[in-house]
């Protein structure tokens, strides 16, 4: 039993890092119908960035861990939101009226870019992050030791989705972006400059990518440049799951694999941990073809 | 003074010339009708002015500034708004979201204050829920507000349409087909709809195959045939106009 619930903080860690990934998939998804394969790469970014920004500015020095921390991530997110809305104008935006194989041949391009761009900067091999930028307490709760730092991933995601969730759901510009993605001609005939959507989903979705960079950075203390394709694959995996386009879907999404990862290599083998994932995808996608969330999109005629 | 002015417009689709030299003026108040057989050329004339196309040739002033060349959320925030031949609702939010979506231009905060919900932005948001459910009792909606659009019966979907245009503050409001699929109750309720909008001071341009309807609300008539206008005029000008009584009934050699 115990290793039950070990195995849940651990996963529920992991699945909320795949639903803040999930979250820039499925918000693209959402406006242009179009994946953006790029938004791994943002992700891997931000883990890059948060390693330069950390080590340059020792920010943790000056400010204590906490606000250290803190100015880090803002810095991060902001860096790759930026990142985000350049790529959409570089690589999307000149497409927006083009056939939409195209922009998807465009996002992979984009991606290839970037990841060789993070290795020409960094190099090829693994770096490492400060090991004393968290604290290593252990907590002993409900008679489980868990590590403070899986603790504050799992509720710094959750503050960012519902932070998110919030925005989108309660706010002028939330309404403007489920309207865009409704009917993108209705939106701009009632006065919502829908390129502006856009640009701003560019922003959030790399954001909260950069993010989850910054914490894999300092959760697991190693990045790579190639750690975005296993990551992106995974939350990519999550926004299906949940129902791709829809934003509660892509955190269920990925919270639930996350679980299930966790599960599946505790219980059944470490080396199928992925098969397992993506079989339970397989499995819920011949039940649920539009994922657990996904509403039926009727073809417009 | 006119409201908004057409001038010598055209629109070719390759080969077809769907609108042919129109030219008519929308006065300040009034509420003018455009009629005219299906294929008329009627709603690529609305798409025109709200900027979904461009024309090949002529003019669109609006309030003495030209239209040409502006995106369509540029031309809804001068003051155009208009509802569809078929209804384009956001089918998934709630009645009231609609219309707030509608409202979205005429709102100033920006993502920061949104993000961190400052207390300009949280006034802003109340002031524009106010002004849709205003806009929803209006059209006789408001205790429709926090269904979904989509659960909506057909007629009043098309009251909806009509409130989330109204939500952006108009000056010209332009209704496309508004009585399609209505039954006779529900369009003798459009018409006192559309008399109270002009009570408001909005002046209204509509497309309607619906006579009676066009003939009770219309002051001025303009009638489309392949893309030309063939007639201008009073209701019962339009009425006694033989090249427009040929175009619908068709000539004995037509």
């Amino acid at each position: 039993m115990e290793q039950f619930f070990q195995q849940l903080t651990n996963g529920l860690a992991v699945g909320s890092i795949y639903a803040l990934i999930a979250l820039g998939y499925t918000m693209v998804y959402g406006v242009l119908k179009l994946i953006n394969f790029a938004h791994s790469d943002l992700f891997t970014l931000g883990a890059y960035l948060g390693l330069t920004l950390l080590t340059s500015m020792s920010l943790t020095d000056r400010l204590g861990p906490v606000w250290g921390v803190l100015i880090l991530a803002v810095m991060v997110m902001g860096f790759v939101a930026l990142a985000g809305a350049l790529l959409d104008r570089v690589a999307y935006r000149p497409l927006r009226e083009s056939p939409r194989l195209s922009a998807v041949v465009s996002a992979l391009g984009a991606s290839i870019f970037l990841q060789n761009t993070v290795m020409l900067i960094y190099g090829a091999r693994l770096l490492v992050y400060p090991s004393n930028i968290l604290p290593k307490t252990v907590l002993h709760l409900f008679g489980l030791d868990i590590p403070l730092v899986r603790i504050l991933v799992l509720c710094v995601s959750l503050i960012m989705m519902t932070g998110l969730y919030l925005f989108i759901q309660k706010t002028r510009i939330g309404t403007a972006i489920r309207a865009a993605a409704i009917d993108q001609g209705a939106a701009r005939l009632m006065g919502i400059d829908v390129n502006r959507v856009i640009l701003l989903v560019f922003m959030l979705g790399p954001s909260l990518g950069g993010a989850a960079g910054l914490m894999v950075g300092l959760y697991y203390g190693q990045v790579n440049f190639t750690m975005g394709w296993g990551y992106g694959l995974k939350a990519f995996t999550a926004a299906i799951l949940g129902g791709i386009g829809n934003i509660p879907g892509a955190m269920v999404g990925g919270i639930l694999l996350g679980v299930i990862e966790a599960m599946g290599a505790a219980y059944l083998s470490f080396a199928w941990k992925d098969a397992i994932a993506f079989l339970v995808l397989i499995l819920i996608l011949i039940v649920r073809p539009t994922g657990l969330l996904g509403e039926r999109v009727a073809e417009k005629v | 003074m006119s409201l908004l002015s057409i001038q010598r417009l055209t629109k070719n689709f390759g080969g077809l010339t769907a609108v042919n030299n129109v030219s008519f003026d929308v006065e300040q108040g009034s509420v003018v009708g455009l009629i005219g057989p299906n294929g008329a050329g009627k709603t690529t004339v609305f798409n025109l002015i709200t900027g979904i196309y461009q024309p090949d040739q002529g003019a669109i002033s609006f309030e003495q500034a030209s239209l040409l060349r502006l995106p369509t959320h540029r031309i809804v925030s001068l003051g155009i708004a208009r509802t569809f031949q078929t209804i384009r609702l956001f089918q998934n939010m709630s009645v009231l979201e609609n219309v707030l979506a509608g409202c979205h231009c005429r709102m100033k905060s920006g993502i920061l204050s949104s993000m961190f919900h400052f207390p300009r932005q949280q006034r802003e948001e109340r002031a524009a829920i106010d002004r849709a459910l205003k806009a929803l009792d209006f059209v006789g909606l408001r205790d429709q507000a926090e269904n979904l659009s989509k659960n909506l019966s057909y007629g009043n979907q098309r009251l909806l349409e009509i409130a989330r245009a109204l939500g952006t503050e108009p000056r010209l409001l332009v209704l496309d087909e508004p009585a399609g699929g209505m039954n006779e109750n529900e369009t003798a309720q459009l018409v006192s709809l559309i008399e109270r909008i002009r009570g408001m001071g909005i002046t209204v341009l509509l497309i309607e195959h619906d006579m009676s309807l066009v003939m009770r609300v219309c002051e001025q008539i303009v009638v489309l045939e392949y893309g030309s206008k063939i007639a201008e005029g009073s209701p019962e000008e339009i009425q006694r106009n033989e090249r427009v009584i040929a175009a619908y009934l068709g000539t004995e050699d037509g």
